[in-house]
């Protein structure tokens, strides 16, 4: 078994065709496909959040080391049974109702996947209903809702009040984010916390669920 | 050039602040160093209230305009918080913003028409974001037709292009230059404006891309713009930019910024 640190690397600097040659040799020299995607690209993929947190690296460069990370998963996909990913959560993330703003919840979605989780993402303009029905399909562990005005930020207590209605609140966490939301109004409309950039959105969702 | 000074946002801690404290003073004396700066308008913005917004926003009208002689660009999404701010408003505000999403043009329409005002008029489409500068120029010109077809003059109208950060398309930039270009060149005499903040997002040094950007957006024809007039840099950037494009007489801005030592060269 060869050393991971090299493909960590190359993930992190988001060198596609140098991680993609990295994650071959992982392979060939006998690393299971697991480990490659846990101790490798899940590893590089959770630094670049912390980095990015900490503004130590920027949205272009999280991008593409979230793009190095998807090319490398090509690779190994093949090698999983269906289903046989283990995944830290399902999420289920979307812009709530009456709001097209993506860029926040596709970054979130984006760093959350590297992270393990498995999302399932509803685009923009999802009404409280299709939160409920997509819940009560998939059953998540999180559901997480983006708003970029203070105009539909009300859809977040709508959907969170619409989830207690169709009495499944109590089985999923509810994480909030986008420009104008704050850890206060998260309190005020019941969620269970408010993540303000895609790094720590991992991080919080990860405290939420307990893993690591 | 239109300077719409953008620093009373409550979005900014310091402005919540005041907003909360009711310290009018503090509020006119980031109003009156905006409007020394050189902003013709002064945008007030107290969409961080939420159910609190419209007398915040109201708040902010009333007690700007007690001490300067100003008009405001009333900003927030919510048309209920603009149909109060308006009627608070002395003289003829810019309404910042209307937009093809249905609600909001219904409920933005009336308020608009019912007396003089500017209106800016948001490049988002009923039901998705646009992308390309194809998609901008024609929400855009719908949004022209619709407004002056409902009796507001052409150049009353102020086209945003809808700017969206660089960082996550590097396209994004000539997307938001080409819709100023192409909305100006279809509809002469409208005029166009928008924010600079958003093209930086996610980037460092973002100052030093806001005032290049500044430069393009008035070199593709930008006829209004809101931004922070304090800044120095950026001003001198307008300054030096809008002296390039011929649009200062024997360089008379310019030259008299330098003399009273508002630019430098350094």
């Amino acid at each position: 078994m060869s050393d991971l640190k090299p493909l960590i690397e190359a993930v992190i600097k988001g060198d596609i065709k140098l991680a993609a040659e990295e994650a071959r040799r992982a392979l060939d020299s006998g690393n299971s496909a697991q480990d490659i995607l846990d101790k490798g690209l899940i590893a590089a993929m959770d630094e670049v959040g912390v980095r990015f947190s900490k503004g130590l690296l920027f949205v272009p460069q999280m991008l593409r080391s979230a793009k190095t990370m998807q090319e490398c998963m090509k690779l190994l996909e093949s090698l999983f049974q269906e289903g046989d990913i283990t995944t830290k959560g399902k999420v289920v993330i979307g812009t709530v109702k009456g709001d097209l703003h993506d860029i926040g919840k596709n970054l979130v979605s984006m760093m959350m996947e590297g992270a393990g989780f498995s999302m399932t993402d509803l685009g923009v303009d999802v009404s409280p209903e299709r939160f409920v029905q997509k819940v009560q399909e998939i059953e998540p562990d999180i559901v997480a809702m983006s708003a970029l005005l203070s105009t539909t930020m009300p859809s977040m207590r709508m959907t969170t009040e619409a989830l207690k209605q169709a009495g499944v609140r109590g089985k999923v966490k509810i994480m909030i984010g986008g420009a104008p939301v704050t850890d206060k109004y998260a309190k005020e409309i019941g969620a269970d916390c408010y993540a303000p950039d895609a790094g720590s959105a991992v991080t919080k969702a990860k405290e939420l669920l307990g893993v690591s | 050039m239109v300077i719409v000074g953008e620093q009373i946002n409550t979005s900014r801690k310091s402005i919540a602040e005041a907003v909360e404290k009711r310290d009018a003073s503090y509020i006119v004396k980031i109003a009156r160093e905006q409007a020394e700066a050189g902003a013709h308008y002064i945008d007030v913005n107290a969409g961080t209230f939420l159910e609190r917004e419209t007398e915040c926003l109201c708040w902010l009208v009333e007690t700007v305009q007690g001490e300067l002689d100003l008009p405001l660009c009333l900003d927030s999404p919510n048309p209920r918080a603009l149909a109060q701010a308006v009627k608070c408003h002395k003289g003829e505000p810019i309404i910042n913003s209307i937009s093809l999403e249905a609600e909001r043009f219904q409920a933005l329409l009336p308020v608009v028409t019912s007396q003089p005002c500017r209106v800016v008029a948001l490049c988002m489409a009923e039901m998705s974001m646009p992308t390309t500068v194809e998609d901008r120029v024609q929400v855009g010109g719908e949004l022209v037709s619709r407004l002056t077809d409902a009796g507001i003059p052409l150049e009353k109208v102020y086209v945003d292009p809808l700017i969206q950060p660089i960082s996550v398309d590097t396209g994004m930039g000539l997307a938001a230059l080409g819709a100023i270009a192409g909305i100006m060149s279809d509809f002469p005499g409208v005029n166009t404006i928008c924010g600079l903040s958003n093209i930086s997002f996610g980037l460092p040094a973002r100052r030093l891309i806001n005032r290049n950007f500044l430069s393009l957006c008035l070199s593709h024809g930008l006829s209004a713009v809101i931004l922070d007039p304090t800044d120095k840099q950026l001003m001198a950037t307008l300054m030096a930019v809008e002296m390039l494009l011929n649009r200062d007489e024997y360089c008379d801005r310019f030259i008299t910024a330098y003399q009273s030592g508002r630019i430098s060269d350094g």
